[in-house]
């Protein structure tokens, strides 16, 4: 049994579905993110956030798997800061709808004053609700420096970093995102991010506490299989079936469980 | 949580997939000084390419016997600034930034 807390179904078929669950998924949690392509008004946000938060909690019941979702304008199209405020101003609209978690994926991709600014009127607009948030790192050489920016922005706004998981964290960002308080999660990747095995590593290095697993499955080189994979690295190499089930559902049930949202059905 | 695998094992378990990967790179460095050098360059000038620089950069670290090589490598790959910059110039990175910047 597992939960993926990171996965973009809309980006995936209905087959996946099946497979996840028969690999033991029974939740999954899904952040909004960039589509591949830039949006060209808000009302396509409106179209997205209705898709998050009624038919693919509907598609992902249909095989016992529990649906949530993280809304939010992503950093990759917040350097139009007057779309990126339309879209700020719809999210209150959707806040009430029962599987959605809080906001994310918010964060920034490249560390521009534009994506800043945006970055801190979605944490305004979680602290103004009480409502967790989901964060997107970076990419590649750009992730060391927008996690250490967006940390310092969500101190600024007085937020508990134990409500506050900082995504796509690798090697040179997990110990600093756990030192200050935060949860970290690993993405599972097949070119960027962590292989099942690094991900292993990092639990060996760093322990199981406030860290957790995720494929990320998306549009792009991706696997919504990778969690499963990495319990199967894990017992390969000889851990126990408890630190297993600590960090693939122990461990995001916990910090999830905070938004009073989230639920396994189980 | 320490590995339960003795050195042994580590290399039992690991050692075929991870020899692959060296051929992989192996062969990705040739293939790209044959392609340099069928459009004029020197075999070993790289000098081009902040990618090429940044991963020759990354193999003498692998090669020098001290710990965490994965988080030094990552290190050395970053963006080590501190302030936000004036507007992103595209989507995407690359995966390296330019050593001589350092």
């Amino acid at each position: 049994m597992y939960i993926d807390p990171h996965i973009h179904m809309v980006s995936r078929t209905t087959d996946d579905y099946r497979r996840m669950a028969l690999a033991g998924c029974v939740a999954i949690t899904e952040p909004a993110f960039w589509a591949g392509y830039d949006r060209s008004s808000a009302q396509g946000f409106v179209d997205y956030f209705r898709l998050l938060t009624d038919t693919e909690p509907r598609r992902a019941a249909q095989f016992g798997i529990r649906h949530h979702t993280w809304l939010c304008i992503n950093p990759k199209e917040s350097e139009d800061i007057g779309l990126a405020r339309e879209v700020l101003a719809e999210i209150p609209s959707f806040l009430d709808q029962p599987n959605v978690l809080g906001i994310g994926e918010i964060g920034l991709n490249k560390n521009s004053r534009n994506e800043l600014t945006v970055l801190h009127e979605h944490i305004a607009l979680a602290a103004k609700h009480q409502l967790m948030i989901l964060v997107h790192t970076p990419h590649l050489e750009d992730k060391l420096k927008g996690t250490r920016l967006i940390m310092d922005a969500i101190r600024e706004h007085g937020i508990d970093p134990g409500r506050v998981l900082i995504d796509h964290v690798e090697e040179h960002t997990v110990g600093e995102v756990l030192r200050r308080g935060f949860w970290a999660g690993m993405t599972l990747y097949p070119d960027t991010k962590c292989t099942p095995q690094r991900a292993v590593d990092i639990f060996e290095m760093h322990g199981t506490d406030r860290l957790w697993i995720n494929s990320a499955a998306d549009w792009g080189v991706s696997d919504p299989l990778a969690v499963p994979k990495c319990q199967q690295e894990m017992r390969g190499r000889g851990h126990l079936e408890d630190a297993i089930r600590k960090v693939s559902f122990e461990n995001p049930f916990r910090f999830l469980s905070q938004s009073g949202r989230f639920s396994t059905g189980r | 949580m320490s590995t339960p695998l003795n050195a042994r094992e580590v290399a039992d378990r690991y050692f075929l997939e991870h020899r692959a990967k060296v051929l992989d790179l192996a062969a990705f460095l040739d293939r790209y000084d044959r392609a340099a050098q069928a459009g004029g360059q020197p075999a070993s000038d790289r000098s081009d390419d902040v990618r090429m620089r940044a991963m020759l950069a990354a193999i003498r670290l692998l090669a020098d016997g001290k710990p965490e090589r994965a988080r030094r490598i990552l290190e050395l790959w970053s963006d080590q600034s501190t302030d936000p910059i004036e507007r992103a110039p595209m989507k995407g990175a690359i995966g390296a930034v330019p050593l001589q910047d350092r």
